[in-house]
């Protein structure tokens, strides 16, 4: 039902979608300015400094906002497995022909400026999962598209983690599990995989013969309480001898784990004893530049951990300490209202969809930026694991700036064409 | 399809939710939970303490005493040292890479820590600082603190200023404003006087950045503090008197205690032998402690002006004539015989050869032992008293109004009580009831177990200038400039003795200006101002008698009291007498007419012949 008279690229727009995405950015800007605040260079458009640099990113992000709002909506569709396919194909060859930067096999080098393909694999697979699934005649139920789909996110993951060591780049794929959850994905996976979640945590911190005990003597109670018959027998058991392979499992594969990544999972879990100054440095100074800040923050460009240092990673992983510092307990909650507004959004229009691609494509876009938010916040006051993975439209870093504009902005443009057809 | 979009529900409360718990955890953490806020005032900030001056310290003319140079210590803090080229810094510093191993292990170790900082070279040169301060920069970790270093340029009354130190460990956890390394007053008036004299500490906060490097004081300076500069102290002493008395006083065990009677100012305090105070200065201190530290016979740590207890002999019998005529049991014209001793117990106490019996004037005036014993038993056995006890109780009583057996008060630390014995120890000595006048005899001529400083003994003669009152005796008449300070308003208040009659009083000094005039110290005249003077001697169990003498001077309006003793110098007029003689006339008339004196006394060497020589033990083959 296409109108005669092409309408304007800003026809249908989400505005609101759009302001909060322009006020995260250049929020962003200024803490980056903040956290690397440099007395010599304090011209924010100075190109020299990251500051300056991101400035360039972000105009590059909106000219390719535009791009996309002017490219014809069926374009996803028609060429999304291309689109896979092309980026994969980048994510495979980067290794061999990119150069390595800081022992990082990840990125493309132009002159001053880097592209890390990884970072646009998300939309890519992003695209793919939504024209998979909005398939009509495909049911996630099926065992064999349930392996298809997992084969369209684990595949990238792979990649990336085997051929790139990325593992935070390559962990966000697990995010897609809320639009698998969306539609239809059985809840007995997701609580699965929740069981085993807590299986794997309690592993690591309960003796396992005492969970071997408590599995079995759960087994048992299990067993006086429905129907004995050979089915039921055989399900329970077989349920106690893979929860207590799981134990046995993850306690093997710690033992079997690098340091550096045994260090990460003892801070998190509070194991042993953590020396602030090396494995849990990191968390640490994290958290006293956040705690530091109290309610209403030092200041703009008043902070002193962030500035000066102590936080590493200030401008990328990090960038929410100088929030935290400098704007207190307010800029922070802000900017966690701000983002799940924003995916809050994202669904509420993901779900005004007509078409299943918009809509899959949709809740792609909301589980990344839901991803994380949740990780890289949870990291910074202790929440959650330290995984290298940026903050949605906040961290410095053009491939990742690029790669959620690009995420978004197709999403936006799905969105103004919702009434025209059902693809 | 129904179903699943249902399940938008369930994602969203699951988003919200993680927001949710975000929210409240940095709330935790930012507004609850402080312990953020003061880690990263440890890292970010560092606190660099600014040293006040401390006061300098002037003599009754304003003429220096004390003043300040500056020092520098290196200090180092373990824990931020990083990549440190051992070998260059130790070029820097001076020192061998075994001392660096050696000083390193000290400030690393227990009760220094790595995290705590410590001195690592004390008290550099001003030129050392200099080439060091240039280059430090390189070595994070260390630093340089400035502190002051006192100097006296006169080299004079080491007792009575006392000197500075490093705070110790029990200081700084009692008073915070110390950190260990501080400097602070540890005897004399820098003790007495620390808070005046230090001022206050300043703070700085400057903000570093992870590698230790200063980035700016830390909003502007708003939180900074300034240094306040320590209040100089105008003393009371007369610096030449001090330093002449001490020149008289040399190679003499001993004390003297000069007082201008009529406000409580110390004019001079000497304690011999005395030191040079510039030896406790600096880093040579421990080595010149101990040194002083090893003279067993002269002592010159031990500050004898107020720490040392001597029997007031006959000094004390002024008070006993007071205490006498006051209770009305003896009258100026009261005679009493003396055999070469006190009568009534077979001679004892012993007394020396003298026209007998004389009247009060002439018992002063020849010290007679036996006239003062038949005093104090009138004292003693007072029918109006009915009781031995009573009577006992009101003789001490008195005794101890002239600040006797009690510390007079004085801003000198560390000051000794003294003893009048006490009821209850003749009691536990004797047994209750079994004791009496007869008994304790010797309290009357100043001995037993009668104990007196020689700051008490200048007081009392102070008292009797004065005709029954005192100011307490004090070192410090102005404290930044200012008399009026409240430190100093003790010193103000006038303290009034058990007698108060001036006319008892006027028979006393009547004795003592007749001693001056034709008895025991008729030697020691002044010409053109009458003075009143006492002889004495105390005895001493240990040896050779004490050398006594109390004077004041002159007769009327007294601006001088002078008490001294010598150790082991037998009469008073030979050394005590003629060094209290020189020192009256040189404060009153500014030069001395006795040159023959002078000389005599100045050379007179009473410790270095009283030493035992070695005797030789080596036998020839």
């Amino acid at each position: 039902m296409r109108q005669k008279n092409a309408p304007s690229i800003f026809h249908n727009i989400d505005w609101i979608t759009v302001l909060i995405y322009l006020v995260l950015v250049v929020a962003g800007w200024m803490n980056i300015y903040a956290a690397v605040y440099n007395e010599e260079h304090y011209i924010i458009t100075d190109t020299s400094q990251k500051y300056g640099k991101q400035m360039i990113w972000i105009i590059t992000a909106l000219m390719l906002a535009f791009i996309i709002l002017i490219i014809d909506e069926n374009f996803y569709t028609a060429f999304a497995y291309f689109i896979f396919g092309a980026f994969l194909l980048a994510n495979i060859a980067v290794p061999f022909l990119g150069r390595e930067i800081k022992g990082s096999r990840s990125w493309f080098r132009f002159g001053d400026f880097g592209i890390q393909p990884a970072e646009f694999m998300k939309f890519a697979t992003n695209i793919a999962l939504a024209k998979f699934l909005s398939n009509q005649n495909i049911k996630i139920a099926d065992y064999k598209n349930t392996f298809i789909t997992l084969l369209l996110i684990g595949v990238p993951l792979l990649i990336i983690k085997g051929l790139q060591d990325e593992t935070g780049l390559a962990i966000v794929f697990v995010a897609f599990i809320f639009t698998l959850y969306r539609e239809g994905l059985s809840v007995n996976y997701l609580l699965l995989g929740f069981l085993a979640i807590i299986l794997f945590i309690l592993a690591l911190l309960i003796n396992n013969i005492y969970l071997f005990i408590f599995i079995i003597s759960l087994c048992t109670i299990a067993l006086l309480f429905i129907k004995r018959n050979r089915k039921n027998l055989f399900i329970v058991a077989a349920i106690g001898l893979v929860a207590c392979s799981m134990v046995k499992g993850t306690s093997t594969v710690y033992e079997h784990m690098e340091p550096h990544q045994k260090v990460r999972i003892d801070v998190l879990l509070g194991r042993g004893t953590v020396d602030l100054k090396k494995e849990g440095y990191n968390v640490n100074q994290a958290k006293i530049a956040i705690g530091s800040g109290g309610f209403l923050g030092k200041g703009y460009l008043e902070g002193t951990q962030t500035k000066y240092d102590f936080v590493p990673e200030q401008d990328t992983d990090f960038i929410f300490c100088t929030v935290g510092e400098e704007w207190g307990f307010v800029g922070s909650a802000f900017v966690i209202i701000l983002q799940i507004t924003l995916i809050l959004r994202i669904i509420f229009m993901s779900e005004r969809q007509r078409s299943p691609f918009s809509r899959i494509y949709g809740y792609g876009v909301a589980s990344v930026l839901f991803f994380h938010l949740t990780i890289n916040i949870g990291m910074t006051i202790g929440l959650a694991p330290v995984i290298g993975i940026p903050l949605p439209f906040f961290s410095y870093g053009g491939s990742s700036l690029w790669s959620f504009t690009i995420l978004l902005f197709i999403f936006i443009k799905l969105d103004s064409h919702r009434l025209q057809i059902l693809r | 399809m129904n179903q699943l979009s249902e399940r938008k529900y369930i994602i969203a409360g699951v988003i919200i939710l993680i927001g949710l718990i975000y929210i409240f955890r940095l709330f935790y953490i930012q507004v609850i939970d402080d312990s953020y806020k003061l880690d990263a005032r440890n890292q970010a900030f560092r606190y660099n303490t600014e040293f006040p001056v401390r006061g300098y310290i002037y003599d009754r003319n304003n003429k220096l005493l004390v003043y300040n140079e500056a020092a520098y210590d290196l200090m180092v803090l373990p824990k931020k040292i990083k990549n440190l080229d051992t070998m260059d810094f130790c070029n820097l510093v001076g020192i061998t890479k075994d001392v660096f191993i050696r000083k390193m292990k000290k400030a690393v170790q227990a009760p220094n820590s790595p995290r705590k900082q410590s001195i690592f070279e004390k008290q550099l040169s001003p030129k050392e600082y200099a080439s060091l301060q240039e280059r430090l920069y390189r070595f994070p970790g260390f630093y340089v603190q400035s502190r002051t270093l006192r100097k006296y340029p006169k080299r004079i009354a080491a007792h009575m200023l006392g000197y500075i130190g490093e705070a110790s460990k029990e200081t700084t956890e009692k008073d915070p404003y110390y950190n260990e390394g501080d400097y602070l007053g540890i005897s004399g008036i820098e003790k007495t006087y620390e808070k005046a004299l230090r001022g206050k500490k300043g703070m700085h906060i400057m903000m570093v950045d992870v590698h230790n490097r200063e980035k700016g004081s830390y909003m502007n300076g708003l939180y900074d503090t300034m240094a306040i500069p320590g209040k100089p102290l105008t003393s009371t002493i007369d610096g030449d008197l001090q330093e002449y008395a001490e020149l008289l006083m040399q190679n003499k065990i001993g004390s003297v205690v000069a007082i201008d009677p009529s406000t409580g100012e110390i004019l001079s305090i000497v304690t011999s032998p005395t030191y040079d105070p510039n030896l406790f200065v600096g880093r040579a201190r421990n080595k010149n402690y101990g040194l002083l530290s090893q003279d067993s016979i002269g002592k010159p740590l031990f500050n004898r002006s107020t720490m040392a207890s001597y029997p007031p002999g006959s000094t004390f019998k002024l008070i006993m004539a007071l205490i006498g005529l006051h209770e009305g049991v003896l009258t100026p014209n009261t005679r009493y015989p003396c055999a070469r001793g006190y009568p009534p117990l077979g001679g004892r106490p012993k007394c020396h050869p003298h026209p007998s019996p004389q009247d009060l004037v002439g018992a002063i005036g020849t010290s007679c032992n036996s006239y003062f014993s038949f005093v104090f038993k009138s004292v003693i056995d007072d029918k109006k008293y009915h009781d031995t006890y009573k009577a006992y109780a009101n003789w001490r009583d008195i005794a101890t109004s002239f600040c006797l057996g009690t510390k007079t008060g004085s801003d000198l630390a560390n000051e000794l009580r003294g003893n009048v014995p006490s009821i209850k120890y003749y009691d536990k000595v004797f047994g209750k009831g079994s004791w009496k006048a007869s008994t304790v005899i010797s309290l009357g001529i100043g001995q037993a177990e009668m104990g007196i400083t020689p700051l008490q003994n200048a007081n009392l003669v102070a008292i009797i200038a004065n005709k029954g009152w005192y100011y307490t005796p004090h070192i410090v008449k102005a404290i930044g400039g200012n008399p009026n300070d409240t430190l100093l308003d003790r010193f103000k208040v006038k303290h009034n003795t058990m007698i108060t009659d001036t006319n008892i009083y006027n028979e006393v000094i009547k004795g003592m200006a007749r001693a001056v005039e034709g008895g025991t110290a008729g030697a020691l005249k002044i010409e053109g101002i009458p003075y009143g003077a006492k002889t004495g001697t105390a005895q001493n169990p240990h040896g050779k008698d004490h050398s006594v003498f109390v004077c004041f001077a002159p007769l009327e309006n007294p601006k001088i009291a002078v008490g001294i003793l010598i150790e082991n110098a037998g009469f008073g007029s030979t050394w005590a007498g003629p060094i209290a003689r020189l020192m009256m006339e040189k404060y009153l008339k500014g030069k001395i007419t006795r040159p023959d004196l002078e000389k005599r006394m100045i050379e007179g060497d009473l410790i270095h012949k009283a030493k035992p020589k070695p005797v030789e033990t080596k036998k020839r083959p």
